[in-house]
């Protein structure tokens, strides 16, 4: 029987790379679909919910297309992968846009790097964080497996999540300070860089997605 | 800091093959882009760029046929660039697969442009491409202006002005070429890396002049690049983008190895 792996279209960025990197890494009886509708979201058996631009108008675009609730339903029931700003709006609150309420999912903010008191103590530190930086394992996970610690990823972002709880922290990066950058709980991971940009070891990241049964 | 620097492969691509001029004459075929892709992605590239350097708009299509065929298999950020004009031409290239579009002469004539691309993509697709040329006479104070058509037209802007106003109207990254020493393998214009590096927020691609691997790790060392691009020295496997990173990395700059 076929399993359907569901990459969320909001009308966020480009989901071909996404669908692209998971149609390669995917088993035979898997199917990626790029999707915006609620029902083959609520079907599937796996989410993938990427995302870039602004934190207003990806708030914006889910609540226009009304899947915020679909998408908060998936993240509490089957294996869910986050990825750059699918994984910012999981949070309560993002600064980006003067203030912009999210989808609440944990508790915490989204800063920006460029920050005041960050800026000084960074010097000259490029915004966005653009490249292949470091990912430190901060806790033990299905979706690191294969992965070295440290291994790098491909970055492309000016906000990063600072969750409240610190033991949602499944990954940190280090760019003037050190970010979070992957978190993970029960059924959900998400990651702040981008698997389907980052070579060989973000398709082992979604590859070990695609395996994946939710459980940590 | 543990940011790597990156390098960046570029192709420049004429009607679907990969060609190389000095100076944009004495062009040399360098192959099919699909297949130097995937070379270059196996030898660690950090990413890619494709110029279209196609001179009619009837081969357009070509190009994003390119970038879907290269996409579909190779899995680090591309970014296309030439003849990128119009919104249109933006999200087409953006579907086709790219992560990032250069806008170059469409920013000189109408720099609303970048500002309204960035608001409808986002800062971090944008690259705006600056073709820099320099003006200043021996003894004076350096100075560079912006060309267009290939550094054969004068525009009277300032390089660095023009940086930062593009920054302001949300460009997400700067791809700076020395049209002096585009071709000439002598190195980049270091000076002009320089400058426009510490003028502005926003990370530098360093690009024209690449000769040896030398002048890749002068790029960030001495021009403070945040990535450095380069293309005949990897066409003609003179160097393999591997022995590129370790050289640097011999250097002493954080590379992804």
């Amino acid at each position: 029987m076929s399993s359907v792996i569901a990459v969320v279209d909001y009308g966020m960025g480009n989901l071909r790379s996404v669908s692209k990197a998971l149609e390669h890494v995917a088993a035979d009886n898997q199917q990626v679909i790029v999707t915006s509708d609620a029902d083959e979201i609520a079907r599937a058996e796996r989410i993938v919910f990427p995302g870039q631009g602004a934190a207003r108008d990806c708030m914006k675009h889910l609540n226009d297309r009304a899947l915020t609730g679909v998408v908060l339903q998936a993240a509490h029931e089957k294996p869910f992968l986050g990825i750059c700003m699918g994984m910012q709006v999981l949070m309560a609150h993002s600064e980006e846009n003067g203030g912009i309420k999210c989808m609440d999912m944990y508790a915490g903010d989204v800063c920006a790097f460029a920050d005041e008191s960050l800026q000084t103590q960074m010097q000259s530190l490029k915004i966005p964080h653009m490249g292949w930086n470091r990912v430190a394992h901060k806790q033990a996970h299905p979706l690191w497996q294969n992965i070295a610690e440290d291994s790098r990823f491909y970055f492309v972002h000016s906000y990063y999540v600072a969750p409240d709880d610190d033991s949602l922290v499944a990954g940190t990066t280090e760019y003037g300070i050190e970010f979070v950058s992957a978190i993970a709980r029960e059924n959900v991971f998400a990651a702040q860089f981008h698997p389907e940009k980052s070579a060989h070891d973000g398709l082992q990241l979604l590859k070990n997605f695609c395996l994946w049964q939710g459980h940590v | 800091m543990a940011l790597a620097k990156r390098i960046i492969p570029c192709l420049d691509v004429d009607n679907g093959r990969v060609v190389k001029g000095v100076q944009f004459v004495d062009i040399r075929d360098a192959g099919d882009p699909v297949e130097v892709a995937r070379r270059y992605d196996a030898e660690g590239a950090d990413e890619i760029t494709f110029l279209d350097i196609t001179a009619s708009s009837d081969d357009r299509e070509t190009i994003v046929h390119v970038v879907e065929e290269v996409a579909n298999e190779v899995f680090i950020p591309l970014t296309v660039g030439g003849g990128i004009r119009t919104l249109d031409d933006v999200r087409r290239m953006l579907n086709a697969g790219a992560d990032k579009v250069a806008i170059n002469t469409a920013a000189v004539f109408n720099p609303e442009f970048v500002r309204e691309a960035s608001a409808s993509v986002g800062s971090q697709c944008i690259v705006v491409a600056i073709d820099a040329k320099k003006v200043s006479g021996e003894g004076e104070p350096l100075r560079w202006e912006i060309f267009t058509h290939g550094g054969r037209k004068p525009t009277g802007l300032d390089a660095i002005e023009w940086a930062k106003k593009m920054v302001g109207y949300g460009a997400g990254e700067i791809l700076l070429t020395s049209m002096d020493r585009d071709g000439t393998k002598v190195g980049f214009d270091l000076p002009l890396t320089r400058a426009i590096s510490e003028a502005v927020s926003v990370p530098v691609i360093a690009s024209g002049g690449v000769g040896d691997l030398d002048h890749l790790a002068d790029g960030v060392l001495k021009g403070k690049a945040d990535a450095v691009l380069a293309a005949s020295i990897f066409h003609f496997a003179e160097y393999s983008i591997h022995e590129a990173k370790q050289h640097m990395a011999d250097r002493g700059i954080e590379m992804r190895l």
